[in-house]
């Protein structure tokens, strides 16, 4: 129990953890035949492998890695478009600082940056705005990328420029949302799922609702969780408890912050200037049904896709996945990192060949990144 | 870019755009406070808030800020989001 002495408390992610071992025992799931839970948000993966929570936790309940980090799901053909207007004359392309070393086809940002292109990192779209203030002469595109907890961001950020009148900001929009692609997954016949462990920071915007699909019409618990390693072990507990007791419910272990409504002026702002697109495609998952978000023809003064007539606005790209990367099949629970015959190999956090090495949200480059001390500590 | 950063809310300073200064980390940075303002904005001085790329998402008590910070800190993503914060100020600048 190396790991458990790292926690704020280790009494209670003690208790927890055996409180988690009995109910694994009274549903009789064990290392052969364990439950599947998985953890939709690639913060929580990330906590999951800092904590080696897998590891603590009883092996009767198995760790899947759900595709909620959005680094991971961009297809390498939106990389090739964002680099795309990059390089366009006279454009400053911002963006996020986690898509920067996203491979696309031929480059990431950061090569393209490294080429000549006015790429900078920002913090917010806020700073993407205050861009094109001092820069009247320059079109400024800021890359939108995230789930519902960036999405705000962008919506809010396009409502000001169309106040203020600006004519040379505009947004490469790739937002997607949580709940398509868990449906998705849900679908898949060769997925085995028990239950999940719910995004925090996302259900604080959209509420609880948005899940109660997943409970009434799969059956299956979901209990909404915080970042913190022991709200983890909480949540994982409190959804085994639904197992056990037959019951599949929407849960909230994250009350403290996440309200069953979510917050509304985001809401608002959010089906202001978005709508669902007919389908987006998800970098190993494919094409979903109404997963991704375009900006509402309202806005599209604001629409890089429309300014530049890339992207959606001239139909989709196909790219091949590289050769060899497994990432798909680790989405979706098939396989785990370890098992992709590119892992530390022909793919690493330096040189990434898979999104899911991208990002410390990744579960490859979680597994990578705290591997070497998960040996050491076994 | 996903967790949100808990931070102070510490004085409004373009109430017309929703702007407000945040005090995150001993950082300060200017924020948008629009999602979490239902009232006048005064009122959210010295307040706790989730900050999501720039935006307070949501209000939050000092010891959930606490908590949320030290989690951050422990997967690296406090410090992440500060080198956000200054990697934007040098964009603004030109300097990126
Ligand atoms: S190791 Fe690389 S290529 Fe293989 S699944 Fe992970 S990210 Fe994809």
């Amino acid at each position: 129990m190396k790991y458990a002495e790292e926690f704020r408390d280790p009494k209670a992610a003690k208790a927890l953890l055996a409180q988690i071992a009995e109910v694994v025992d009274d549903i009789g799931a064990s290392r052969d035949a364990p439950i599947h839970i998985m953890e939709i948000c690639g913060g929580h993966t990330h906590a999951i492998f800092r904590y080696g929570l897998d590891k603590l936790i009883h092996d009767g309940v198995d760790f899947i890695h759900g595709p909620g980090c959005p680094v991971c799901v961009l297809p390498m053909s939106r990389v090739d478009e964002c680099i795309e207007i990059a390089e366009k004359e006279g454009v400053i392309f911002t963006s996020f600082g986690d898509a920067m070393r996203v491979p696309g086809t031929k480059k990431s940002l950061l090569q393209a940056k490294a080429d000549g292109a006015d790429i900078r990192m920002v913090y917010s779209p806020l700073d993407a705005l205050e861009l094109a203030r001092r820069n009247p002469d320059r079109e400024v595109v800021f890359f939108g990328l995230g789930f519902e907890t960036t999405t705000p961001s962008t919506a809010l950020s396009i409502q000001v420029a169309a106040r203020e009148g600006l004519t040379n900001f505009s947004v490469f929009c790739n937002h997607i949302t949580v709940p398509e692609p868990i449906k998705v997954l849900l679908d898949d016949p060769y997925m085995v799922l028990d239950g999940f462990v719910g995004p925090g920071h996302v259900s604080m915007v959209i509420g609880t609702h948005p899940y109660d699909f997943i409970a009434q019409n799969y059956g299956k618990p979901i209990v909404v969780a915080g970042f913190e390693p022991l709200d983890l072990l909480q949540s994982v507990l409190m959804v085994l408890q639904q197992i056990r007791d037959g019951r599949a419910e929407v849960e909230n272990q994250y009350a403290r912050v996440v309200s069953e409504h979510g917050n509304p002026v985001s809401i608002a702002a959010m089906a202001d200037v978005y709508e669902p697109r007919p389908s987006f495609e998800w970098r190993g998952l494919g094409e979903i049904d109404a997963s991704g978000l375009q900006i509402r023809k309202a806005y599209e003064a604001f629409d890089a896709e429309v300014k530049f007539g890339i992207g959606h606005a001239v139909g989709a790209r196909v790219v091949a996945e590289p050769e060899g990367c497994a990432c798909g099949a680790v989405m979706t629970g098939r396989m785990k990192p370890v098992q992709c015959p590119q892992f530390g190999r022909g793919c690493t956090p330096e040189m990434p060949l898979g999104a899911l090495m991208v990002s410390s949200e990744g579960a490859c480059a979680a597994y990578y990144q705290y591997g070497g001390a998960r040996a050491a500590a076994e | 870019m996903c967790l949100g950063v808990p931070g102070q809310i510490i004085a409004v300073t373009q109430p017309e755009k929703m702007m407000a200064m945040a005090e995150v980390s001993g950082v300060r940075r200017e924020i948008n406070v629009a999602p979490v303002a239902t009232g006048p904005l005064e009122e959210l001085i010295g307040k706790w808030t989730l900050i999501h790329v720039g935006f307070a998402m949501a209000l939050i008590d000092e010891d959930e800020a606490a908590a949320t910070l030290e989690a951050l800190r422990g997967l690296g993503e406090a410090q992440e989001a500060l080198d956000a914060m200054a990697a934007g100020d040098a964009a603004l600048e030109g300097r990126s």
